[in-house]
């Protein structure tokens, strides 16, 4: 059962994540990888939105473990952020991991701090 | 279309290299089911290792730690040798780079767990988790990629 859903959620995430950075990328350029930054800091919200929630075990495959689990992801950015210091960004390199984690923490603790509030 | 070493950044997908560019339009339904597939499969696998080796609220999150390096060090890997042969199949860098590889880490999982452990009044644990992964990410990219590298100019000569 969670298994499945765990596919399910994970069959949606990556390629949300593969369309999403294709279309901030079209709209703002490729030098920074600002998709995948967009993807790590919305799946980190919402993530951190439901860890916040009384949500049953099945809920949590689906959505936490499959959905943001295969929407966000490291390999990616860790790819880029030695690829920007190779090409001499390593300002930009230094932005990009500094930047994820920083933003991506914040995400977090909105999220669930909204869903406390929400909750009660 | 070989890719100049340096040029790409983004390996999920780089719209300056020209087949990135290209593959949603020419093979839409199978580059967007191979990432599906991929995705499932290294997101069970993550959740496979998750279940297997769980951590409390306020401990060190190891088997997320494990996968998200592991998965760094292949993809540096892969896109090395994906480059030493021209980017391979259509559908390699889709499936293995942005489906099993963006699906076997996680991003979110690795954020929440640090809060989650300031939460539980553990900061050492989340400082310590969340810059060791930091660190642990980088040296992994950086070893799959010289490693990789190295042995593809080996096997060359």
């Amino acid at each position: 059962m969670n298994v499945l859903l765990v596919a399910l959620g994970a069959a949606l995430g990556a390629p949300l994540r593969y369309l999403t950075d294709r279309a901030v990328q079209a709209r703002f350029g490729s030098a920074f990888p600002w998709g995948t930054l967009t993807v790590n800091v919305v799946g980190s919200l919402a993530l951190g939105f439901l860890v916040g929630l009384p949500v049953a075990p099945a809920v949590s495959a689906l959505v936490g473990t499959g959905f943001c689990g295969a929407l966000t992801t490291w390999s990616t950015l860790s790819y880029e952020t030695l690829q920007l210091a190779r090409s001499g960004g390593r300002l930009r390199a230094l932005a990009n991991m500094l930047g994820s984690v920083a933003a991506s923490l914040a995400a977090a603790t909105i999220g669930y701090a909204l869903a406390r509030a929400l909750t009660g | 279309m070989t890719e100049r070493a340096g040029r790409r950044v983004d390996p999920d997908v780089d719209l300056r290299v020209p087949r990135d560019r290209r593959e949603l339009a020419r093979h839409p339904a199978a580059v967007v089911g191979a990432v599906a597939v991929g995705g499932v499969l290294g997101s069970l696998a993550r959740a496979g290792l998750q279940a297997a080796f769980p951590h409390g609220p306020g401990t060190f999150a190891w088997a997320t730690f494990g996968i998200n390096l592991t998965g760094c060090l292949l993809i540096g890997a892969l896109m090395a040798v994906l480059r030493a042969v021209g980017g391979g199949s259509a559908l390699a860098r889709p499936f293995l780079g942005v489906g099993v590889l963006g699906g076997f880490t996680t991003f979110s999982t690795y954020v929440v767990d640090v809060h989650q452990a300031l939460v539980a009044g553990a900061p050492g644990v989340a400082l310590g988790y969340l810059v060791s992964t930091v660190v642990g990410a980088l040296l992994a990219v950086w070893a799959g990629d010289t490693l990789a590298g190295r042995l593809l100019r080996r096997s060359d000569r």
